[in-house]
């Protein structure tokens, strides 16, 4: 197998936990956080349910110690909170040591501000501070801004596959020798503008998130950020740094069937997994654990569980999961956090439980790992499937 | 009947941004969605939106719109029997 | 190792760019703010099935991609990947307004699904039928150079021979008073305007689409082959010249290797400061060129300056309306393109003939 790209931090806050620590503890305790959205005024507030961060602006900016006239977007204070988290988790101190860069991702980018102040900026000289940080790259610089990072910043943006493509490039800028370390991940915090986009789609539940679930009625929004620090092999030797895991696989494909649906085949899917499998040099017999996308909208698990049988036979699926019922779907965050737990299952050797599954779906012969279980984990594969066909698959594994 | 069928050719074209088509060019029992006039899913949720916004009928579940938008016809029918504006 | 070769160039601007051969059209504007878009016809690029729910960018996208296309003669790509600044603006504030005016009523989905950045390279491989990589970069001024880059390690790595890339940015009314307000857009420019000269803060901004196919192999429509790119979040003014320095180094090359360079001046008289540094000193003994004078500037406005380089280097000629100092040179070979906005997003994009 190919030996991968080394993970040496991680950092993350979402729905189920400010800290790392405080996410594992909750995965291993059924501790979901879906609920009534309270940050936000919208008037589907009694028909939706979300993985919302119980931390107002207010607080997150404190927490940051952001200056009273600070510009920051949520989804950019959720970001810097993750990012330098993963930084302390590394060991890192200097950060413009080594070619070190950022690759984030983000689909609402400053847009929760936006839409809070979109017609008051013509008359309000307080707000036009806000016009700037609307577009998806400020967060990025805000990051890299509070880390004092000088070298190679960027931003991708691929809706729900955004991190996971994140953390692909960072593994193969390390992999060229491009960059020594980089601080790869996603942010989104949730905002009206998901809110209605999604509802206008129709695949919002009211209830709770049921992945792979024959009655499943659609998905759970949620915000997270989440990062994790790749290094090279040179610097973990000369640091002595500790490895969590590795990055050893990664594909991205386009279903390129319609712009929001997935492919009944799932064929984009499916061709991302295979890719991730090739740059593995691994078989997927070899595979541990799915952290699915598994987004619990009729279409996605779907297609996704079409690619899956493909891929892996019915009969010879490895254990399974979505965690979007723990957190909800976070967007172009999603994959980062699902990265962290994946690692997170690596490292405890434990595969976390699918919630609220009842009933298989009728196209195939595939239950979801409903309980926690302790197994020897060495490789876990995470899909994440974005709008515009963009689908993502990286493979985790244990470092030897 | 007919001037709700005249009303919706008018609505339909409008709201799904059809340029190139006129309203005689829409038989009322053509097939609106896949051979006829090719439209797809996205549009069968923007006529779900317009069946609320300008006629009061909500619908819960986005395949009750298969029945419902086969064509002008089904359309005027359904409209007729269940509007509340 | 292996070469990334640019075998086909498109694109849509402030300028008549697509249906003549360089600049040879090409307007001075000494009264605009934010210069108008050509508009191309665009129902001979889309069908009208497709056309009805695209916005500008997304159209001035295909248009770009096609033309690129149709030059290198490639229909098959082993990647798609694009740069984007605002994204798709038009439709992410029609989504927006219907929100606040409707009160979160009575909302239609089009516009949100046209509003996900990577709506332009996600309509291009539906278009192709094209299941291979796509990816979407959304940072500012390097946006871009994100998928330049990309596109590049991809054929280095052995997982690419052809790849199409592009970067696209639109604008619309309320986002240019928002700019302006911002002091982001020039209030007034000064007529006759002299970029070169301006005594102002703030740009003249437009909008616009500019694609290439890379290939690793060459054929005849090849215009240059991409050596190198690289990113760099922030810069100091006095530490661009060290960081082009070693850049070239790596390259195996030194500051008197450059043939010409390519400038991204826009005319904002604090930040033209990092090139008024390098016109001064470092590259004074060589042609220098700029180009937002005629694109405007936009976050992938360098993609207007790659494909300006590019024709330079096929024609071996730097159109007049193009020169920033009145230094010849015999040959080009190589040529480096330096561009940031706002002071950030600083990158380096050196190619050579073939």
């Amino acid at each position: 197998m190919n030996k991968g790209v080394a993970i040496t931090g991680m950092g993350i806050i979402s729905a189920i936990g400010n800290t790392v620590e405080e996410n594992y503890i909750s995965l291993l305790n059924n501790k979901t956080a879906i609920s009534i959205i309270e940050n936000i005024l919208t008037i589907h507030s009694d028909v939706i349910k979300v993985g919302e961060i119980k931390k107002t602006n207010k607080e997150l900016s404190d927490l940051l110690q952001l200056p009273d006239d600070n510009n920051f977007s949520r989804t950019a204070m959720l970001g810097v909170f993750a990012a330098k988290q993963a930084i302390h988790n590394a060991g890192i101190t200097s950060i413009n040591e080594y070619k070190t860069g950022l690759i984030s991702a983000t689909s609402v980018g400053g847009m929760d501000v936006t839409e809070r102040y979109y017609y008051d900026y013509l008359n309000n000289e307080e707000t036009v501070k806000y016009i700037s940080c609307h577009d998806g790259g400020d967060v990025a610089h805000k990051i890299a801004n509070e880390l004092g990072l000088k070298g190679m910043v960027t931003t991708i943006s691929t809706a729900c596959s955004s991190a996971a493509n994140a953390i692909m490039l960072g593994a193969r800028l390390i992999n060229l020798g491009k960059l020594d370390r980089v601080v790869v991940g996603g942010t989104d915090a949730l905002a009206k503008f998901t809110i209605n986009g999604f509802k206008t789609l129709m695949i919002l539940s009211d209830g709770y998130n049921m992945p792979f679930d024959n009655d499943r009625k659609g998905l759970n929004l949620g915000e997270a950020a989440a990062f994790l620090v790749l290094e090279s092999d040179e610097i973990v030797n000369r640091e002595n740094k500790k490895v969590l895991a590795r990055v050893s696989g990664f594909g991205n494909a386009n279903d390129a069937f319609h712009q929001t649906a997935s492919s009944e085949n799932g064929d984009g899917a499916f061709l991302a997994m295979q890719k991730a499998f090739q740059v593995a040099n691994l078989k997927p017999e070899q595979i541990d654990y799915i952290n699915v996308h598994g987004t619990a909208t009729p279409n996605n698990d779907l297609s996704e569980g079409r690619a899956l049988a493909r891929i892996f036979g019915e009969e010879n699926m490895p254990e399974f999961s979505s965690t979007k019922p723990f957190t909800g779907h976070t967007l172009a965050a999603a994959a980062a956090i699902e990265a962290v737990y994946s690692v997170l299952a690596i490292q405890n050797n434990v595969v976390f439980p699918n919630l609220n599954f009842k009933t298989k779906m009728e196209e195939f012969n595939l239950s979801p790992q409903t309980t926690l279980k302790n197994k020897n984990i060495d490789h876990v594969l995470s899909n994440s499937f974005g709008f515009g066909g963009n689908c993502s698959t990286l493979i985790f594994s244990k470092n030897k | 009947m007919e001037a709700l069928k005249l009303e919706l050719k008018t609505k339909i074209i409008e709201a799904l941004n059809l340029e190139d088509i006129n309203i005689d060019d829409v038989n009322d029992d053509d097939s609106l969605f896949g051979d006829g006039l090719g439209l797809d899913s996205i549009d069968a949720l923007e006529l779900i939106v317009m069946l609320d916004k300008d006629y009061g009928i909500k619908l819960v579940d986005p395949k009750e719109g298969k029945n419902i938008f086969q064509s002008i016809e089904t359309m005027a029918a359904y409209i007729s029997a269940n509007r509340t504006k | 190792m292996r070469k990334t070769y640019i075998n086909g160039v498109g694109c849509v601007s402030a300028q008549n760019t697509f249906d003549t051969f360089f600049l040879e059209n090409a307007e001075l504007n000494h009264s605009k703010t934010v210069l108008p878009l050509i508009i191309p016809v665009y129902k001979d690029f889309i069908s009208p099935v497709a056309i009805r729910r695209m916005a500008k960018g997304v159209k001035n996208g295909i248009v770009a991609s096609s033309l690129a296309m149709k030059e290198s003669n490639t229909t098959t790509f082993d990647a798609i990947i694009t740069g984007t600044g605002m994204g798709c603006i038009d439709d992410s504030d029609k989504f927006l307004k219907a929100i606040l005016d409707n009160n979160e009523e009575f909302l239609t989905p089009t516009s949100f699904i046209q509003s996900t950045h990577n709506t332009v390279g996600a309509q291009i491989a539906l278009g192709l039928q094209c299941k291979s990589y796509n990816f979407t970069y959304v940072n500012g001024s390097v946006s871009f150079e994100s998928a330049l880059l990309d596109a590049k390690l991809k054929i280095d790595e052995n997982q690419a021979s052809s790849i199409l890339i592009g970067g696209i940015d639109e604008i619309n009314d309320y986002t240019v008073s928002l700019f302006k307000l911002a002091g982001f857009i020039k209030e007034e420019i000064e007529s006759p305007n002299d970029l070169l000269n301006s005594t102002t803060t703030g740009v003249i901004y437009s909008e616009g689409a500019t694609f290439f196919v890379l290939d690793d192999k060459k054929q005849d429509s090849t215009y240059a082959e991409i050596l190198d790119v690289e990113i760099n979040n922030y810069l100091e003014i006095e530490e661009v010249e060290e960081k082009i320095v070693s850049f070239l180094k790596s390259n195996g090359l030194k500051c008197d290797d450059i043939d010409a360079i390519i400038l991204g001046y826009n005319g904002d008289v604090e930040t033209d400061s990092y090139y008024k540094l390098l016109s001064k000193n470092t590259f004074k003994s060589i042609p220098q060129v700029y180009y937002k004078h005629l694109s405007g500037e936009y976050y992938t406005a360098s993609a207007f300056g790659l494909w300006v380089a590019s024709k330079i280097m096929k024609s071996q000629e730097i159109p007049e309306i193009l020169k920033v100092n009145s230094i010849e040179r015999k040959e080009f070979k190589t040529m480096l393109l330096y561009n940031q906005y706002k002071g950030i997003d600083h990158s380096f994009t050196l190619i050579s003939r073939c």
